[in-house]
């Protein structure tokens, strides 16, 4: 069951594609934090690694970024300024229908989407200087999919409580530059 | 082909000030693109308050599948944003003369009154010679 392309056996080799600390030379863990989200906007996992800051409660949190996906991407189907037919500002989109986005900077993070045909959003949050996500979000959501989703005890739409999925999450997550 | 489709200026409580299109698809209402523009300010101002390490000033660049969107803002407020084709480079220097561009003909202007719907000649004469060099520019590349 490939989505994205390419093969899994590569995607979901144990080694990291990418050695670390070459681009940006900034030598790995520049991730911040994680979201999945589902399609009706539940959190299945929050992660974080490097944050200094927390300006509301996990909560909140979650409720905001969700919040600010789902605006961003009618924004981005209505501004977009190829398509003729854009439709209404604020209608619920379904998962591929409009033109959508897949990454933000700040100048303190950047911010990096994928959304699965089904609807689940990973999102990552890195250092600004950090290159093109797109790859490391696929690759994040194959391991998803592995030790998540092929997890017969896991319950669809709740809280991803999967030891395997997490450790491989760190570990992948340290290597991205 | 343009590199620039559109330019918004959105003043410091989010209401447009400014909107020129430059050839997008299709023909944007004057309402839709008073809402973008106050839906940019207010996900502008969500952004600071998710970043992870303090001193976030918001969203500078937003890559689309079929567009990026590069912000500016002054800091009086004032957004500038440019929407352009994907991977459109001098786009923050761009931005940058725009204010200048701002600050001459719009701010020095007598009769402006501020916050307010920007409608001064030279400005938009300047704009479009300013846009106009960068396509330009472009092109010789």
């Amino acid at each position: 069951m490939q989505f994205f392309g390419g093969s899994a056996a590569a995607e979901i080799a144990p080694s990291p594609a990418a050695p670390p600390g070459t681009a940006t030379g900034l030598a790995g863990n520049n991730a911040n934090m994680l979201y999945i989200f589902n399609r009706s906007g539940v959190c299945l996992l929050y992660r974080e690694w490097h944050r200094p800051l927390h300006t509301l409660d996990a909560q909140q949190d979650q409720k905001l970024m969700f919040g600010l996906l789902f605006s961003l991407r009618s924004f981005t189907t209505k501004i977009d300024p190829t398509s003729v037919d854009k439709g209404n500002l604020g209608v619920p989109l379904l998962p591929g229908q409009g033109c959508s986005f897949y990454s933000f900077h700040t100048n303190t993070y950047k911010l990096s989407l994928l959304e699965s045909p089904s609807g689940v959003k990973v999102i990552l949050i890195t250092h600004p200087k950090t290159g093109d996500m797109r790859e490391p979000l696929r690759y994040i959501y194959n391991i998803y999919v592995e030790y998540v989703v092929k997890n017969p005890l896991y319950v669809n739409g709740t809280p991803i409580k999967c030891e395997l999925f997490n450790t491989n999450l760190d570990q992948y997550v340290k290597t991205l530059i | 082909m343009a590199a620039i489709y559109s330019l918004f200026i959105v003043n410091k409580s989010g209401g447009l000030i400014f909107y020129k299109d430059y050839g997008s698809a299709g023909r944007m209402e004057t309402n839709d693109s008073l809402r973008l523009a106050s839906l940019w300010h207010s996900m502008h101002a969500i952004s600071q308050q998710l970043s992870p390490t303090v001193g976030c000033n918001g969203i500078d660049l937003l890559q689309a599948d079929t567009f990026d969107l590069h912000c500016f803002q002054s800091l009086t407020g004032t957004k500038f944003f440019v929407v352009c084709e994907p991977g459109a480079q001098h786009m923050e220097g761009l931005l940058k003369v725009i204010y200048e561009l701002y600050t001459d003909y719009v701010l020095k202007n007598p009769f402006y009154e501020m916050e307010m719907p920007i409608r001064c000649e030279l400005f938009d004469l300047n704009l479009s010679q300013a846009i106009q060099k960068d396509r330009v520019s472009l092109f010789g590349r």
